[in-house]
Parts: structure tokens; sequence; C-alpha cells
């Protein structure tokens, strides 16, 4: 019995230190020890303040942007082999959800049929190729839907990754970008301690294409001068973008073809023109710099414009050729929105735009405010709960305030072992904890008084005490964890913050309720003299 | 110490009181609930816009409603938080701005309520000098542009990236000092900056002539857009019927399908009467309200199996009792308990009420209620049910069919 309740007492300890060094750590000084208590606790936007953005990605932009490239390469695959026919469009079925992306051919020669199918099969493997019903010479290219899909999956991978790169290379500490409900390609952005709001918005929502094309003509005062300068119609390897010139909107004829893209790109700094105004400075890749050098060095004299997102935002003259690194200026940059421009462009464009859903800013004034409110709250609970249990249950009243004090101690330790971030719901689920783990003592002890009522000895009524309230608190517990369970599985964000605090409360709240209170039981047993009454 | 000593009150005789308070309850909470045409739900569910701003000065009120009307907007709803804040000794002239999704999504674009608000207030206090930026309302970064553009400690010369890093740095500590509680976001004198470290009178005179002090600071956004506050309330409603679900199954499993159901009634009573109190009271249903309800749930069902737990061992060990004389001892001697857990989880929540502040008051509103609703309905909805099974099913006869635990 002694070494029995010796080695209980060594678990108890071991369990006890653990936590202890998972929560602190081994702090050197006091610094550190608010160092790693701060590091390891992570408390939730709510609570320390930060942005929360819920967002979709509009991945369709992804599918629309295949479906034109292969548009765009059909009719140049149709053409070098001579292949005739009369239109080629794009022909989608957006009733569904998803849509259905087709590409119609139209007025194909019957005896030329063969030559496309061999000509689809060979270069367009994620395209299935259907004859248009009712109609000798219609036939349909329609995306196949695994491989929709996973250009979607791409889009939002992809999405992804290019938004945490640019929180990165805003500085947030401890941000969470994950997906978010179960496949309506929605993510949600968590960025602690953020607050500046339309600024953080403008960088992730930026789709960055970047892109340097060379200058036609131009700028005109307007699209229809633009227009009127060409006869109405553009040449068909030029395009007509908006820029602006001195404050008003001015309009250039680029170059369809970009000479390079944000694709080449391997970095973008801010930094200052010759006359000290903000401007960002970007380096090539190889392949980027030779293309670069190239179009340069042949266009020395012209006007290249640097293109952001289909707008003009600069169209400076090519003084010599340019290889791997040059200048954006003359942008109307601030510093600010310089630096902005760098940390997007470095970060790449994205593949598809971003939608918000819903948006949150706790200030952090009001996020510190429920910290202190909540915790004032929670101590004065606690403590009004724990002075009620010692005058009730006098020694036994110790027991349960061991007990609890150590349920929060595990559920503290392991909040910080799994990374687990503690919300206002996770609060919520700590609350239930303590009310069921309070419980459990109370079902014991009540029981136990039961059975001392009874006329039973000490020992074998905090036995038959601990037995018989033991099943009750197995059902108890298990109930509610099988339902947390669920919301685990099926809830999102705050749901699940309540979820997790609330299981691992409960299993922690098994060990001590029961197995540490007993043995504090156990203890006082095996030193009290016989006959001695049980203080209950 | 002890507060019940083996009492003997014969529960089931007296159910039909409390049954009927209950169904009473019920139903006042539904009809109140029609007639509200639903539940009051928060911007988290019904989406809209919610603003936070802290004044320097108590905020005028019917000022700030009668220019949002200007602006076209009538939904708005206008609420002080300032009592509450008052505890963590941050200001007090807080309140809170709501607008409908309806009035917001004009513009298609989400900000579009926000930037209503603030151009409403901007209206109201004015503008502030021509050329000034608003400093109770300027992000680390700007502040960080206009000293570095001002230059007053002379270190650009010495290289422009220590400069940039030294005026950033600069402009954390101050903007971290406004932010702080005991500025709640606003200062009202830039001399009040001397003491942040690092801050010199040529700093101070520098932000002064580029910044002056709004009268207020908009501390806290909330835009939810129609889908997200749609998909929430879906789910919320959705996984909580799966967990009571979960619950119903593994009682059937360790029970009989019967106390499964009866426990789950129990409870869906208790949401349902809460939900009630919400409506009768017109408070809103926000995100933590559901944690509340979540809560709630978990409590009751604990409750009721406690006393489930005693009523299946009676029926093992007595024979030959009627079962409602059963149940009645079961409740009895599980009634001291009740009582104490009950009473400690009400002290505990009753503390969250009277303490917690502002953004937890509508979670302790439903867990104050949902104690006392979740105790009560162990004893009379959950054990009547079951009662009420038996009696009808072996017609008073011995009940015996509680499979062993």
């Amino acid at each position: 019995m002694e070494t029995k309740l010796r080695t209980r007492a060594i678990v108890i300890l071991v369990v006890v230190l653990a936590c202890i060094f998972g929560i602190i750590g081994f702090p050197k000084n006091v610094q550190q020890l608010k160092d790693n208590l701060h590091n390891r606790i992570h408390l939730g936007l709510d609570l320390k303040g930060g942005m929360n953005l819920i967002l979709q990605v509009q991945v369709e932009d992804a599918v629309n942007i295949t479906c034109d490239d292969a548009m765009d390469r059909l009719k140049e695959e149709m053409k070098s082999k001579s292949i005739p026919y009369a239109d080629i469009e794009p022909d989608n079925d957006k009733s569904e959800n998803p849509p259905i992306h087709r590409i119609l051919i139209k007025g194909l020669a019957q005896d030329r049929s063969s030559d496309l199918q061999t000509l689809v099969s060979d270069l367009f493997s994620d395209w299935d190729l259907v004859r248009v019903p009712a109609d000798q010479t219609g036939w349909m290219m329609v995306l196949k839907t695994s491989s929709a899909v996973t250009i979607r999956n791409q889009a939002l991978e992809q999405s992804m990754d290019t938004i945490r790169k640019r929180v990165d290379a805003l500085g947030v500490t401890e941000p969470t970008i994950a997906e978010y409900g179960q496949g309506d390609f929605e993510l949600v952005v968590q960025l602690p301690g953020v607050s500046d709001e339309s600024r953080v918005k403008d960088i992730i929502q930026k789709t960055a294409l970047l892109e340097f094309k060379l200058v036609q003509d131009g700028p005109y005062s307007s699209r229809d001068a633009a227009l009127a300068q060409h006869g109405g119609v553009l040449p068909p390897d030029a395009e007509l973008l908006p820029g602006s010139e001195n404050g008003s909107e001015v309009w250039y004829v680029l170059n369809r073809v970009a000479a390079v893209t944000g694709r080449d790109l391997t970095g973008a700094e801010p930094s200052r023109d010759s006359s000290g105004r903000p401007s960002v400075q970007f380096t090539l890749n190889h392949d980027g710099a030779e293309r670069f050098g190239r179009v340069t060095g042949q266009n020395v004299g012209k006007y290249l414009a640097v293109v952001l997102d289909n707008r003009v935002i600069t169209a400076p003259v090519i003084h010599s050729q340019i290889n791997e690194s040059g200048v954006i200026e003359g942008g109307n940059f601030t510093q600010e929105s310089a630096q902005d421009l760098a940390l997007t462009l470095k970060s790449g464009a994205l593949p598809a735009s971003i939608n918000y859903l819903s948006e949150e800013t706790v200030g952090p004034s009001l996020g510190a405010d429920s910290i202190r409110h909540g915790v004032i709250a929670a101590i004065a609970g606690l403590l009004a709960v724990m002075g009620f249990m010692l005058i009730y249950y006098r020694g036994a009243g110790i027991n349960a305030d061991v007990a609890l004090a150590l349920n929060l101690l595990i559920l503290i330790a392991m909040m910080a072992w799994i990374g687990g971030v503690l919300t206002l719901p996770g609060i919520a689920g700590v609350i239930l904890t303590v009310g069921m783990g309070v419980d459990s003592n109370v079902l014991i002890f009540e029981r136990i008084r039961e059975e001392l009522r009874l006329g039973k000895a000490v020992g074998a009524a905090v036995a038959a005490g601990f037995e018989q309230a033991f099943r009750t608190i197995i059902d108890t517990h298990v109930t509610t964890v099988a339902s947390a369970v669920i919301l685990f599985t099926f809830g999102t964000g705050p749901i699940k913050g309540f979820a997790v605090t609330l299981t691992i409360g409960l299993i922690a709240n098994l060990f001590t309720s029961v197995f540490v209170s007993r043995v504090i039981f156990d203890y006082e047993l095996s030193r009290r003299e016989k006959g001695a009454e049980l203080s209950i | 110490m002890e507060f019940f000593h083996e009492p003997k009150i014969d529960w089931m005789k007296i159910k039909w009181y409390f049954i009927s308070l209950s169904i009473a309850l019920a139903v006042i909470g539904i009809v109140s609930m029609v007639a509200h045409r639903g539940l009051v739900y928060g911007i988290d569910f019904r989406g809209g816009t919610v603003v936070n701003v802290n004044f320097a000065q108590p905020p005028k009120v019917d000022a700030i409603r009668h220019e949002l009307d200007g602006l076209g907007l009538h939904n708005e709803t206008i609420q002080g938080v300032g009592s509450a804040q008052g505890l963590g000794g941050g200001k007090s002239n807080a309140v809170l701005i709501g607008l409908d999704l309806s009035t917001t999504t004009s513009g298609n674009t989400l900000d579009a309520g926000r930037q209503t608000i603030i151009n409403a207030l901007s209206g109201l206090y004015g503008k502030g000098p021509e050329g000034k930026t608003d400093f109770n309302n300027a992000s680390p970064e700007i502040v960080a542009d206009h000293l570095l553009a001002a230059d007053p400690l002379g270190i650009e010369p010495k290289g422009l990236d220590t400069a940039t890093k030294s005026y950033h740095d600069l402009a954390d500590a101050v903007v971290n000092y406004r932010n702080a509680p005991a500025q709640g976001g606003l200062i009202e004198n830039f001399d009040s900056l001397r003491g942040v470290p690092g801050v010199t009178p040529p700093i101070i005179s520098a932000l002064n002539k580029d910044f002056y002090l709004g009268s207020y600071a908009v501390t806290n956004t909330k835009v939810v857009g129609p889908k997200v506050g749609s998909d929430l309330r879906r789910q919320a409603l959705y996984v909580t019927l799966a967990g009571l679900g979960a619950m119903l199954i593994y009682i059937w499993f360790r029970f009989e399908l019967i106390y499964g159901v009866a426990a789950v009634v129990a409870t869906f009573h208790d949401v349902i009467i809460t939900l009630g109190f919400f409506s009768l009271l017109n408070k809103e249903i926000t995100l933590t309200v559901i944690a509340a309800l979540l809560t709630l749930v978990g409590y009751s069902m604990n409750d009721t199996i406690v006393v489930f737990d005693r009523i299946r061992e009676n029926v093992h060990a007595t024979k030959r009792v009627e079962f409602s004389k059963l149940v009645d001892h079961s409740i009895n001697q599980t009634l001291s308990r009740t009582i104490l857990t009950s009473g400690l989880t009400f002290l505990a929540v009753l503390s969250l009420f009277l303490f917690g502040g502002e953004v937890i008051h509508g979670f302790a509103f439903a867990l104050v209620v949902g104690v006392i609703i979740g105790t009560y309905s162990s004893i009379f909805i959950a054990s009547p049910i079951v009662v009420y099974f038996y009696e009808r099913s072996s017609a008073g006869r011995v009940a015996s069919g509680a499979k062993a635990a």
C-alpha cells in the first residue's frame, strides 16, 4: 500500500513538473519568465488585438485564364497545321456550379475532324473534344472536371502562399493563414497586433501582376482620342491601357505582349531616386534579364510602360540598355506605397482575385480590456468556488481545490504544448471544465458522505464513494467529450476553440478529480489514527 | 457542513406545476421570437458593420445619429459601452455604432459601412486643420513617414536605412503608448508623449506640425459580409444538433433509448427557454452567446446524466418499487450534489456576469439563465419523461429494464 501510494505520488509530481516546465521552461530571470509565458500561451485575436479577415479566392479567374490560354494556343495550332475553321469562341455554362468551361469550334471542314481530334488529344490533355449536337461542322472542347478541380485547388494553394509571403514581409508575428469553411475556397487570415486595416487589406488583395510593355504611342487624353488616332480599331498586337499623368487620366497604346513580367523578378526593394523621391528597385532573373536587355537595347529612346494590374503606373523613356536590375520611378510614390509595391512584387502575383467576406479589427486597447475583465472575473469566480469548497467540505475541500488548480495547470500546459489559441469561446470551454471539475468532486464527496451514513468504515466509504461516483463521472465526461469532438470536427473558428479547451479540460479533470484526489485521500488515510473521523 | 440531510420530496407529484411553468416560458419565448420575427442576431450572423469608437469627451450620441441619418442611414444602433470599461481604468467614453448589412452593401464593397461611419464622424467633429493628419487615427507607418520626411533628429544624412529604422521604432513607440489601455487609443495633448522613451522636444514639435489630435479614435471594427453570417448561423445550428445526436447515441448505448431522448428533450428545452429570454430582453445573439449555449448544452446534459445514473443504480438495487417513487428517491439522493454544483457554477458565472465587462456580457447572461434552467430541467423535464415512458409501457409495474452499467 505504501509503495503503491508513493508510485502514484511520483506520477503526479512528474505531471506537475512537466506542466510547469511546459508553461514557463527554465527561466533564468524574471524577464525570461515573462517572455516564455508570452511565447507559449497563445491568445486569440479577440483577446490581444489584431485583424481577422475572411476572404474568398475567386478561383474561376484562374480557370478562365487557363481557358483563354488554351483558346489562343488552339487558334495558333490550327493555323500552323492549316486546319480551316470559321470561328473559335468561349462558351461557358455558368448555370452549373461550378461552371463548365467550353471552347466552341465552328465551321470545321468535315474531312478534317480526325486532324482536330489528334491535335486535341496530343496537345490539350486537360480537355475533352465532343461534337456539337445537330451540327456537322461544330465541335466543342470541354475542360475536364478533374482538371478544373486541380486548377481551382492550385489557385487556392498559390493564393495562400502568396498571401503568406506578403504577410511575412509585413513583419507580422504569428500570422494564421488557413482554409476556412468547406469547399468554398475561403481563407481566414489572422494578423495579431495589426490595426492598419485598409493598408493591409490592399496589400493582400493586390493582384500585383507587373508587366513591362513598350509604348507604341500615346499618352492620349481619352480612350476615344487614342482610338481615333488608329482609325477606330487598334492593331492586333496592341492594347489600350489607362494610366495617370499629373493627376488626370491618360491612355496609352502598348504592345500587347509584355517584354518582361513579374514572374521574372527575383527581388524588389524600396529606394530613392536621384532627387530623393521614393522609388522601387527591382532585379530580374537570368532569363528575364536577357530578354529585358534585348528589348531595352533595341529600343533606346522609346518609352517603356510599367504596367501593374493593367494600369500604367509610369512610362519613362529608355535611356540605355537595362539588364538585370532597374528602378521604377516617377510613379508618384509615397514612401509607404513604394514599400508596399516592393512587398507585393516580391511575393509574386495572385493567380486569382480576392473578395473579402468579413473583416474584424480588435484594437489593442479593447483586447487588453477584455483580457483584464475576463481574468478578474474568472479569478473572482474561481476563488469564490474554492473558498466555498473549503468551508463546506473542510479537509476534503483541500483535495477538491488541489484537483481544480491542477486541472487548470494541465489545461494551460496542454494548450501551450499543442500551440492552441485561447479565445473568448475557449474561455467558455474552460468555464464548463471548471463547472464539471467541481461537480466531479462534489459527486465523490457526497457519495462518501452517503457511504459513511450507511455506517461504513472510513477507508471502505472512501473506496466505495470513488467507485460509485466514477461511473457517473465517466458517463458525464464521455458524453460531453463526444459532442465536443463533433464540434471540433465540423465547427470552425470560435466553435472549434470552445471544443478544444473543453476536451483537454475534461480529460485533465478525469485525471485530477479521480486519480489525484484519491491519492490525497489515501495519503490522509494512511497517516491518520485508527477510528479518527474523516474531515469531509 | 451540510445543507440537505436526506430530503424526502415527492418530485413526481409536483411535476405538473413545473412542467406548466416550462411550457409557459417556452410559449412566451416562442411568441416573443415570432413577434420579433426571429431572434436579434448580432453582426456575426446578420452581416453588417460595427465600429467601436472612443471619444475624448462624452460623445454626442444624438448628433451622431442625426449625422448618419443625414447620410441616408436609418438602421444604425448606437450603444454606449462606457460603464463596463470604467472598471479597467480606461477611458469610459466608448460607443458601439452598428449598421445593418442592407444599408452597407450599396457600394458592393464590404468597407462601405465603416467608411460611412467615419465620414459621419469627421463631418460632425471636423476634419481638422488643412494639410494635417489625425494622429489619433494614424497608423505607425503614417507617423513614421511624416517623421522621416521632417527628420527632426537630423539623422537622414547618416544613411536612409538607419533613419528609416529609427523613425519606425519611434513611431511604433508613440502609437503603442497611444493604444495602451490607459489612453484607450486617444491622447489629448502631444506633450503627454514626453514620457515615451526616445521622444524629444524636436520630435514633439515635428508631430505638432504635421498632425492634429482628433477627438475620437476608431478602436475596433467588424464587418461581416452576408455569406459568412448565414454560413455561420447554419453551421452553429447543424453542429449543435450533431453534438446532441452524439450525446443521444452514447446515452442510448449506456442506458436506454428513452433516457437519451429525455436528456436531449430537456437540453433542447433549456436552449429554447434561454433563447426566449434573449428574445424577450431584445438581447443580441452573438458568437460568444453561441459559445455560451454550447456550454449550457454540456452543463445541462451533465446534470441530467448524474440523475439518470442514480436512477439506473437504484433500478438494479431495489426491487418492487413504483418507478416514480424510485425516481423521486434518486433525485432526493442526488439533490445535495445538484444544489451544490449548480450553486457553485452559478457563483462562477455570476462573477463573469458582474465583472466580466461588455465583451462577454451576453455570454455571461446566457450562462446565468442556462445554469438555473439546466439544473431544473433534469428534475422536471428529463425525469418525468422517463417516468411517463415506463409507467405507460409497463402500466406502473416494476421497472427493471435498465441495462447493466
